[in-house]
């Protein structure tokens, strides 16, 4: 709230020295807004802030216990588990998108006939309802009846367990988030690609560069700024994930693909222990920003060094 | 090599590596559409079978018939189309006058919206709607899916506004027409595409919202993405009606992706919004 208030306030005080009249308050156009931000997402923050300083459980007294909360988290196995987990997933869930995304985009930037369509199948999965198509890979995924299998048995490997083994079950949900994510990657790629100019290649071409070295010295530079984008959005969803883990696994077998979302819903949800969910949160939530912020500094110093090299 | 053969089978390579790239999204819902007509023997069988003999066309009548899926769907259209609707009554005023005002700052409220997980907004909602008595009502999940449509449609309508020419607006303004007028006569029409956008991407990320659901809905409250999960936890189904089921939520986003994914890629590129 202190954010919004604050640079409106800024805005509004030059505006009013400028142009009074040509730039009239727009205040009202944005108030109601305001509250519906205030009361959906800014009076949550803080509530929970507040309630990660509690003892609070569903049918209990409350009572103030300061930071202990965030104590209990350092000798929380489970809690401390979940987090390798996420560490590992999100890692996996950048990493391979961003690799098939942006080969995906380097194919798609050629003229195709019916490319609107293709791009429309393309992008399907990052749009169709999460827990239907979970349900669907869940029922790929199985052992016995599984198509999965099936497909393997006929070049010679396998069979696998996949999210029915301890092992296996992190890289099959990575399968599953890459096979959905895979096409934003390639959209943002696509919008780089796009705004490439063309002199550079065509000297390249007159030098007898190859395809590879076209990419990797002159592509690859320019749409790094883009591929920045993408690690950034990637990276603030893998760790959001939620409905593809809960639908599939549940975070099992036992404990093994248990992220810190799906600790922080049973916590809260199934335990109904709510000033400790409330602290899971309040870090989760800090860890993301914290992140969010180092990937957009590199992304500005990446943005800069390319500024500097042409 | 001749020219013409040359081109021919650079363009045969294209077709190839295309293929290639639709491929996973294309046999997926192949799979799945074939899975939702199979009878259990042929969803059963080794090797599997793509295309049975006879179809299981009952799969989808089951599902209309026992699970009160025709509640579901009415609960999941009320939640989406409330959320939406009031999104786009408070947001694109409020797009408007962020950009006007080029109040940047204030969309970092928005980002940071997009980045918290869906789970702590719920903890904090939960506890207020059940001490208002709004459990077991829809109101709670129309007023927690603002949480993912309202930052859509201001990031949305900000981008767009901004590209929008000032110069009809202040001709306007010189002739003395009131900020409201401006408002509804200049910039809403020209903002009409941007508002599609904001629309689709809306509707879509909010009919897709599971974890609000699996909290806040009672029996009578699911949106449908909740009651296909309970029909798989709950439930001795087969798989044919389960994908079946799965199909049918997931449809009416298939059909706009396909229909609208122009509009849907120019939202996600330009402010790459995801929901939830």
């Amino acid at each position: 709230m202190s954010i919004l208030t604050s640079s409106d306030r800024v805005a509004g005080a030059a505006s009013v020295g400028r142009t009074k009249r040509l730039r009239p308050s727009y205040w009202p156009f944005v108030v109601p807004a305001l509250i519906v931000v205030i009361g959906v997402i800014v009076f949550p923050w803080v509530f929970t802030l507040w309630m990660s300083a509690m003892e609070w459980r569903i049918g209990e007294e409350q009572r103030f216990v300061g930071l202990q909360n965030y104590a209990r988290l350092f000798t929380d196995v489970r809690f401390l588990e979940a987090m390798l987990h996420t560490v590992v997933y999100t890692a996996l869930s950048v990493l391979a998108p961003l690799v098939l995304g942006t080969a995906a985009a380097l194919a798609f930037n050629t003229k195709l006939p019916a490319r609107g369509l293709l791009r429309g199948i393309f992008v399907m999965p990052m749009m169709a309802t999460p827990v239907a198509i979970a349900l669907v890979w869940t029922m790929m995924f199985h052992p016995q009846l599984g198509v999965l299998n099936y497909l393997l048995s006929l070049v010679g490997i396998g069979p696998l367990q996949w999210v029915y083994h301890p092992s296996t079950v992190i890289l099959s949900l990575v399968l599953v988030e890459t096979w959905q994510w895979t096409p934003l990657v390639m959209l943002i790629v696509l919008g780089g690609l796009a705004a490439l100019p063309t002199e550079p290649y065509e000297s390249a071409q007159i030098d007898g560069a190859t395809a590879w070295q076209r990419f990797r010295y002159l592509t690859l530079p320019m749409i790094k700024p883009f591929l920045m984008v993408a690690v950034i959005i990637r990276t603030i969803d893998a760790l959001k994930s939620f409905d593809i883990l809960y639908t599939i696994t549940q975070g099992g077998p036992g404990t093994a693909s248990e992220t810190i979302n799906l600790y922080l819903y049973s916590v809260a949800f199934t335990y109904y222990d709510i000033g400790y969910g409330s602290a899971i949160a309040v870090v989760f939530f800090v860890l993301i920003i914290m992140l969010s912020l180092i990937l957009l500094y590199l992304r500005q110093r990446s943005a800069w060094n390319t500024g500097d090299g042409q | 090599m001749s020219r013409p053969l040359r081109k021919l089978l650079d363009k045969a390579g294209m077709a190839v590596c295309v293929l290639l790239l639709v491929s996973p999204a294309l046999l997926f819902f192949l799979w799945m559409l074939s899975l939702s007509l199979k009878f259990e023997i042929d969803n059963g069988a080794y090797p599997p079978i793509l295309i049975p003999d006879r179809f299981a066309w009952k799969n989808y009548t089951t599902i209309f018939e026992g699970n009160s899926f025709l509640l579901y769907f009415w609960n999941s259209l009320i939640v989406t189309g409330a959320a939406t609707l009031f999104a786009l009554v408070v947001g694109v005023p409020a797009g408007y006058g962020i950009a006007r005002m080029k109040a940047h700052k204030s969309a970092v409220v928005i980002m940071i919206a997009r980045m918290t997980p869906g789970l702590s907004f719920l903890i904090p909602l939960f506890l207020l709607f059940q001490w208002l008595g709004l459990l077991g009502t829809l109101w709670p999940q129309i007023i927690i899916h603002l949480v993912v449509t309202v930052p859509i449609v201001i990031w949305i309508m900000i981008g767009y506004f901004e590209t929008t020419p000032m110069e009809l607006e202040e001709a306007a303004m010189v002739d003395g027409a009131t900020r409201w007028q401006i408002f509804a006569k200049v910039a809403l029409p020209i903002a009409k595409p941007g508002i599609v956008v904001a629309f689709i991407l809306s509707v879509i990320f909010s009919w897709n919202n599971f974890v609000f659901g699996i909290v806040l809905a009672s029996r009578e409250t699911r949106t449908l993405p909740v009651a296909v999960y309970n029909m798989l936890s709950f439930e001795q189904v087969s798989w044919g009606p389960l994908a079946a089921a799965a199909l049918v939520v997931t449809l009416p986003v298939l059909i706009l992706t396909v229909a609208a994914q122009r509009q849907i890629v120019a939202g996600l590129t330009a402010g790459a919004v995801k929901g939830g």
